[in-house]
């Protein structure tokens, strides 16, 4: 830690614990006070307060990473502040109302229309005549025992499933922005599939929290119990912009014997302009733990947004033959920095992982792969295919590539694969020459660079990811 | 075909161009009419194939000097794709590959983007998947070329084919042919060519370069050029190119500095 952050930290309180509750926003700056507050604006259980202080006692050991390829001003963690009642986004009354900017941002992604009015904050009520759709979505679920709600309303309504699963895929001081989500994250989603039971229908974020301004500490836990499938969907392609500037969110999943968790983010966050001014940083921690038999822990990502990205989501394969998949795109322009990859840890016996990265860099953007395949010495068996592609936009953006392979038995096998190729003048003429304008040239390139990743989303989000990245390159060549 | 009352669908005069600072093209001229077929012959490094990139609009080149005429219109002042969206087509000599995207899907966007600018009606995958299939017929392309990525991995001579594939589904009003020939064996040089034979009408204008006669056994020309040091030296019929067959280039040159000498 920091002399200036250690200084900080270790200074008297100046603000009064019990006026704080009283108002809707916690005053700047992180202590142990803070923390109490948040906990009990929330009317948390004990053993979460625990957790919490837990977690933040381990995060005032900690440095934040610097080994990163990103690079950023110093984060002054006292100047933020960590609460914030839940902000009703301003509701508007038509589509008349919203910034035309957002909509033909909308247009061109193909956004369809009653989604582009519930993302642009018109109100529900406006668009559907009586029965709300997040109502009728989770009645359904509620009808074969899934539990998908808030995780403000999982602490008080499911108090001994949340206890039993939390930070124990992502210990508390797992690493520096982890620990501190854990101290101070404020809501995020909860979502429990039973025994047996094959999640109807894709879980979205966005029924559940399109009328909130998503929180900038968010924690998800999703728990597949034996035999039970999900597919979840994190994001959607209309940019999303954000008060904040850093937001840390913490992801955990869990697949017991049998189930199946297949996790699908799209990531558009405000990424600054074209010079670099502005943008939101984006440090993630997401893990799954494949943790019976059989089980999969599926992560596919496009991620286009944010100025700074950094990002692992990786599989711990504890059970006998499970499975892990890595499926990402990661897309900068401009000024955008990403630092993304996975980390496949191999455990169990014959377990087996998949990891294909495919990174876009354009403008003067950065994009590096970090990748860890760990095979254990119990994990005889294992097999992990690796490959690792890049594509470089232009002149001036760069790509870089940091895979680590530690195998610690004789029965595994690893293959790694990686490429780099480059979005050619001559290859845009070729097209040119053929009637098909730089753009749509592009756009297909991309689409052909990034297909093996596309097919894992779910359909229409794969349409949409495809229009997003044209858009998100639009410019960038020619 | 030559006929004595067609339309001037190209009309090049004293071009001159040069790329990173270096002079290729000389003081080109060039009349093409609608029905005809020209044949560019002339050593290496003579300025062909850079003759062929400026009419297609490739950025690499700069043009100095000298105009290009186009059905009346400017060609000059046209973006590569309005270029090929007005009928002119260029058959690369090295056609790139475009690994990840895949044939059919190139194909039929670009066949769709010009279909539509020429206010006709675009073919939906299956429409266009019998349209293509019809046309690889006439070349005698197998189907699973549709599903490769373009050019990628392609023979040369099975690269040459997939340009020619792409005239006959675009059907230009000015096809330039670079070096089509070269790389092709006996038998494909025979079929494309008579798949360019099938695609040449009084309406169209087809430009070849080629360093071999016998592609012109099979094309026959109206015209022959040469072309030496970025211009054209001379023009006749098709019986020169059997004269350049036997004597070679050089009396060409020698013969046209003694002309340009009497007339100083
Ligand atoms: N991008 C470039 N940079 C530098 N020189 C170039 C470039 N493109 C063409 N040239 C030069 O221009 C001259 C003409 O080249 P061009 O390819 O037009 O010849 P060509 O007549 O088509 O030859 P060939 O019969 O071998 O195909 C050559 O000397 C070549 O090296
Ligand atoms: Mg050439």
């Amino acid at each position: 830690m920091s002399a200036t952050l250690q200084n900080l930290v270790n200074q008297p309180y100046k603000h009064g614990f019990v006026t704080s509750i009283e108002s809707d926003v916690a005053p700047k700056g992180l202590n142990a006070d803070t923390i109490r507050m948040i906990s009990a604006k929330k009317k948390e259980p004990e053993w979460l307060l625990e957790f919490r202080l837990k977690s933040y006692e381990a995060w005032l050991k900690m440095e934040e990473p610097a080994w990163p390829n990103v690079h950023y001003p110093k984060i002054d963690f006292q100047a933020i502040s960590y609460y914030a009642a839940p902000k009703q986004k301003p509701k508007l009354k038509s589509m008349d109302e919203v910034d035309p900017e957002l909509l033909r941002t909308f247009e061109k992604l193909g956004v369809p229309l009653h989604e582009r009015m519930a993302l642009a904050g018109v109100a529900v009520d406006v668009i559907f005549d009586s029965v709300s759709v997040a109502t009728t979505y989770k009645d359904k679920l509620a009808e074969v025992g899934i539990i998908f709600c808030s995780m403000s309303e999982a602490v008080l309504d499911h108090p001994e499933l949340v206890k039993k699963y939390i930070g124990t895929v992502i210990p508390s001081g797992d690493n520096f922005y982890a620990a501190l989500n854990s101290a101070v994250f404020t809501d995020g989603s909860f979502c429990y599939i039973p025994k047996g039971v094959k999640c109807p229908m894709d879980l979205s974020t966005y029924f559940r929290i399109n009328t909130e301004e998503s929180g900038q500490f968010e924690r998800t836990l999703i728990v597949a119990e034996e035999g039970a499938s999900v597919s979840y969907l994190e994001g959607c392609t209309a940019p999303a912009f954000s008060s904040n500037q850093l937001h840390a969110a913490v992801v955990e999943l869990v697949a017991l014997d049998n189930a199946d968790i297949k996790y699908s983010t799209v990531q558009n966050w405000y990424a600054g302009d074209e010079n670099g001014v502005g943008g939101i940083y984006n440090f993630v921690t997401k893990r799954g733990l494949a943790k019976g038999v059989n089980s999969r822990i599926s992560w596919t990502q496009v991620e286009t947004g944010s100025a700074i990205t950094w990002k692992y989501p990786s599989c711990v394969l504890l059970g006998d033959n499970s499975v892990g998949e890595f499926y990402s795109v990661a897309v900068t322009n401009h000024y955008q920095q990403a630092d993304t990859g996975t980390k496949m840890i191999h455990i169990g016996k014959n377990t087996r992982s998949t990891i294909v990265s495919k990174g876009i860099s354009a403008g003067h953007s950065n994009n590096s792969y970090r990748g860890l395949v760990k095979i254990a010495p119990s994990a005889t068996g294992a097999r992990n295919y690796s490959q690792c592609d890049s594509m470089l936009v232009g002149q001036n953006s760069g790509a870089h590539t940091f895979p680590y392979i530690q195998v610690a038995n004789n029965s595994s096998q690893i293959e790694h694969e990686a490429s780099t190729s480059k979005i050619g003048e001559d290859q845009l003429f070729y097209f040119a020459q053929r009637g098909i304008d730089a753009e749509a040239a592009v756009s297909m390139i991309i689409n052909g660079f990034c297909k093996d990743v596309f097919q894992q989303l779910p359909m229409e989000f794969a349409v949409e990811a495809t229009a997003l990245l044209s858009f998100k390159l639009e410019g960038s060549v020619g | 075909m030559i006929h004595q009352d067609s339309k001037v669908l190209l009309e090049v005069r004293g071009l001159c161009a040069t790329v990173n600072g270096t002079e290729i093209l000389k003081g080109l001229d060039l009349t093409v009419r609608s029905g005809e077929i020209h044949a560019i012959m002339g050593p290496n490094g003579s300025g062909k194939s850079t003759f062929s990139k400026i009419l297609a609009g490739h950025s690499a080149y700069e043009v100095t000097g000298g105009t290009v005429m186009f059905q009346g219109q400017n060609l000059l002042d046209l973006a590569p794709e309005e270029r090929a969206r007005a009928g002119v087509f260029l058959a690369f000599q090295y056609p790139i590959e475009i690994p990840g995207v895949i044939n059919s899907q190139f194909l039929r966007l670009t066949y769709n983007t010009v279909q539509t600018h020429r206010g006709k009606e675009e073919l939906d995958p299956l429409e266009f998947d019998d349209y293509v299939r019809e046309k690889m017929k006439l070349l005698e392309m197998s189907p699973d070329f549709l599903e490769r990525s373009v050019n990628e991995g392609f023979s040369g001579g099975e690269k040459k084919r997939n340009e020619i594939l792409q005239m006959a589904m675009l059907d230009p009003r000015l096809a330039i042919l670079d070096e089509t020939d070269s790389g092709l064996d006996i038998d494909a040089l025979r079929i494309v060519a008579n798949g360019v034979n099938q695609l040449a009408n009084k309406d169209n204008a087809i430009v070849l370069v080629t360093h071999y006669q016998r592609l012109l056994n099979y094309i026959v020309p109206d015209f022959v050029h040469v072309m030496e040091a970025g211009r054209i030296i001379k023009t006749g019929g098709k019986e020169l190119a059997f004269e350049l067959e036997t004597r070679g280039y050089d009396w060409v040159g020698v013969e046209h500095k003694a002309a340009t000498r009497a007339t100083a």
